[in-house]
């Protein structure tokens, strides 16, 4: 096992370095200001009554999704899951569309047939999770599977928490993605929590020592440091491409809402708390980015303006009729996974031959 | 046209299949050296090669998980269940993710679950059942049960061209013991059609699967009756039209199935002749089917369990002298 908490070298994939650039890191901070600045209006929605069901959120864990989903080129794949916002946003998805399917509205990404953050704009190449966990891990498998058979130099990505460790659907997916050396990158987000059940309850074994045991390297970051987590994301996907198969990631942070809307987190102690919001991921990053000569207020007021914009578009769509409840059982046309958002400036290197 | 057991007629199938769509493969515990458990997939690595005859390690869930991710990419997989029972274990990834994939988020998954299904060969109460009810309460999901050689090899080119997840119930029974012209070359059966087995005017008995040819039997001769045999084929989509004609020609019915009784697929079809044809029973819709028990091993014991000629052959005639 290795653990990556500074920067490592930069990282050659096909020829060309994998490093970011100053407008990459523009781009992950505001793709991490997106993200919070969604769900602190998604629930401001819920406590409006605006938001049916429950509320769930990712607050504090803005640097994982975002610093991996960042690595990602067009035509990979995601299975993303709740406490991920960040990656949607940078495949593609509209706040607006995020705030509309949060309150069933017709303009959600789900057209109001599912809630929370279960969806996956498919046309983006997403494929959205269900709420057994860790299901979408085999998922992902198999999306890994089509582009090994096909031979073609994409990875599929998924992220999962910590507790998803403990469900055999996990160890059948680390198994058959070991056994295959499938293309695939599962990303652990330890946040501490299984709703309200604590790491040393929770497991035996370092979850990312078990990758050893499946074949294939487990590496451990400061899930709160966005570009380590983008390093080590992007040090697997290379590794994926290349036909050395798939790698875990474990991303050590702390979930600093309840488990849901409804979860006061009397579980946690207070220190505890308090030790990780000194290590909040977006004003360590914002920090660090203003030391560099980048400015942050810009970014920081584009992002509040751009949820605004969203907020009253996604106001304005209609919730779904009834009789659409009874559309779309079946399929009557073929599976389309689409392409999706690929901001980094690597890809776009790329696409400029 | 060979004449081929239902056995091969599957596994001609499926070949003809992978032949023709470089995206058809085929996925499951043993399928490859060893060629199945049932053998259905002998010689299929030698043919396909391992990646498209992938032995997989035993997990069920892996094997449906990891279809409906290459099914959603544009593969076709075919995953066998090395025995119906064990569909269990793979449930969660057929009934919670396979089968809502298109209602939640508009993505086909077209993808086959072969299930070796059925008793009759003392294989105990894990390698013995009829589990097509539990799909059934899974909207999203299609099922299938052939009962003859050609409709084996047809439905399954149809479950495998369909784009949604199909679960394909070959009864074990049925490998070995059926036989039949089998036409060369790709053809499908469509699903949602009932195929009349055998014409009649006096009663109607519906069954599916290896049922079938048990109707057959048990009613070639019944004191001079004209019995009608109806063989479902496809429970989801189900030929809702195809049973009412036969019921409103004979105005008697039997359903007939191998799996236990409460709320299976006779029960539907029983709900669905009492609310849709009432008026055109001149008796009560008569049910024959394992009682609410697991399959027991031993010889004795199963036999008291599962349908038998006799059985249907009894409630036949109490049902024509009523």
């Amino acid at each position: 096992m290795a653990t990556t908490t500074a920067k490592p070298a930069a990282i050659e994939d096909g020829g060309r370095r994998a490093v970011l650039t100053q407008e990459d890191r523009r781009a992950l901070l505001r793709y991490m200001l997106l993200m919070r600045a969604t769900e602190e209006r998604a629930l401001a929605l819920y406590r409006q009554g605006k938001v049916p069901g429950s509320y769930y959120d990712g607050r504090g864990q803005e640097a994982i999704s975002v610093g991996s989903a960042f690595v990602l080129g067009p035509r990979d794949r995601t299975c993303i899951l709740h406490r991920d916002l960040g990656a949607h946003l940078i495949r593609g998805v509209r706040p607006g569309r995020v705030l509309a399917q949060m309150m069933g509205r017709a303009g959600g990404v789900t057209g109001g047939k599912d809630g929370n953050m279960h969806f996956g704009d498919t046309e983006l190449g997403c494929v959205g999770m269900v709420s057994m966990l860790p299901d979408m891990a085999l998922v992902t498998c198999g999306l890994a599977l089509s582009f090994q058979m096909r031979k073609e130099p994409r990875v599929a990505m998924t992220w999962f928490g910590e507790g998803s460790t403990a469900n055999g659907q996990w160890h059948e997916a680390m198994n058959v993605a070991g056994v295959r050396k499938l293309p695939a990158v599962f990303i652990l987000e330890n946040n501490q929590f299984a709703y309200s059940t604590p790491n040393e309850r929770e497991f035996a074994v370092d979850p990312v020592k078990r990758a050893e045991v499946y074949g294939f390297p487990g590496v451990k970051v400061d899930g709160n440091d966005v570009e380590a987590v983008f390093y080590a994301a992007a040090e697997a996907c290379e590794r994926a491409r290349s036909g050395g198969g798939p790698t875990l990631i474990e991303c050590e942070t702390m979930r600093m809402h309840g488990h849901g809307a409804h979860d006061d987190m009397r579980y946690v102690p207070k220190e505890l708390f308090d030790v990780w919001a000194e290590r909040d991921p977006i004003d360590r990053y914002e920090r660090k980015l203003a030391d560099d000569g980048i400015d942050v207020e810009q970014i920081t007021a584009s992002a509040k303006e751009e949820i605004e914009r969203e907020t009253e578009w996604a106001l304005s769509q209609p919730m779904p009729e009834g009789p659409e409840a009874l559309s779309g059982v079946f399929a009557t046309s073929e599976p389309r996974l689409g392409d999706g958002n690929a901001p980094w400036s690597f890809w776009k290197e790329a696409a400029n031959g | 046209m060979a004449e081929m057991t239902y056995l091969s007629a599957i596994s001609d199938g499926l070949r003809e299949e992978m032949r023709h769509d470089e995206s058809v493969f085929c996925m499951g515990e043993d399928i490859g050296a060893f060629g199945g458990a049932f053998k259905v997939t002998d010689g299929f690595i030698e043919e396909f090669g391992a990646d498209r005859v992938w032995d997989t390690p035993l997990a069920e869930n892996a094997i449906i998980g990891t279809a409906v991710g290459a099914a959603v990419e544009g593969l076709r997989p075919v995953c066998e269940m090395q025995f119906a029972d064990f569909i269990s274990c793979g449930f969660d990834q057929l009934v919670n993710v396979a089968a809502k994939m298109h209602y939640r988020q508009g993505l086909a998954v077209p993808m086959v679950v072969r299930l070796p299904s059925g008793g009759g060969f003392s294989g105990g109460p894990y390698h013995s059942q009829n589990p097509e009810a539990w799909f059934l309460q899974a909207p999203g999901l299609k099922v299938v049960a052939p009962s003859t050689a050609d409709d084996a090899k047809g439905l399954l080119a149809s479950a495998i061209r369909d784009p949604n997840p199909v679960v394909y119930l070959e009864h074990k029974h049925l490998y070995r013991r059926v036989k039949g012209e089998v036409p060369e070359g790709r053809y499908e059966v469509p699903l949602g059609r009932v195929r009349v087995a055998r014409e009649g005017t006096d009663l109607t008995v519906i069954s599916y699967g290896a049922m079938v040819g048990i109707a057959l039997e048990a009613t070639q001769d019944i004191d001079g009756a004209s019995v009608e045999v109806i063989d479902l084929r496809s429970l989801v989509p189900l030929d809702t039209e195809g049973i009412l004609r036969s019921v409103r020609k004979t105005s008697k019915v039997v359903v007939l199935h191998e799996a236990t009784r409460s709320c299976g697929v006779g029960a539907e079809v029983c709900a669905l002749i009492a609310q849709e044809a009432f008026e055109d029973l001149d008796g009560p819709v008569v049910r024959v089917t394992a009682p609410d028990v697991p399959i027991p091993f031993s010889p004795p014991l199963e036999r008291a369990v599962l349908p038998q000629v006799d059985d249907v052959k009894e409630a036949c005639r109490e049902l024509l002298a009523y």
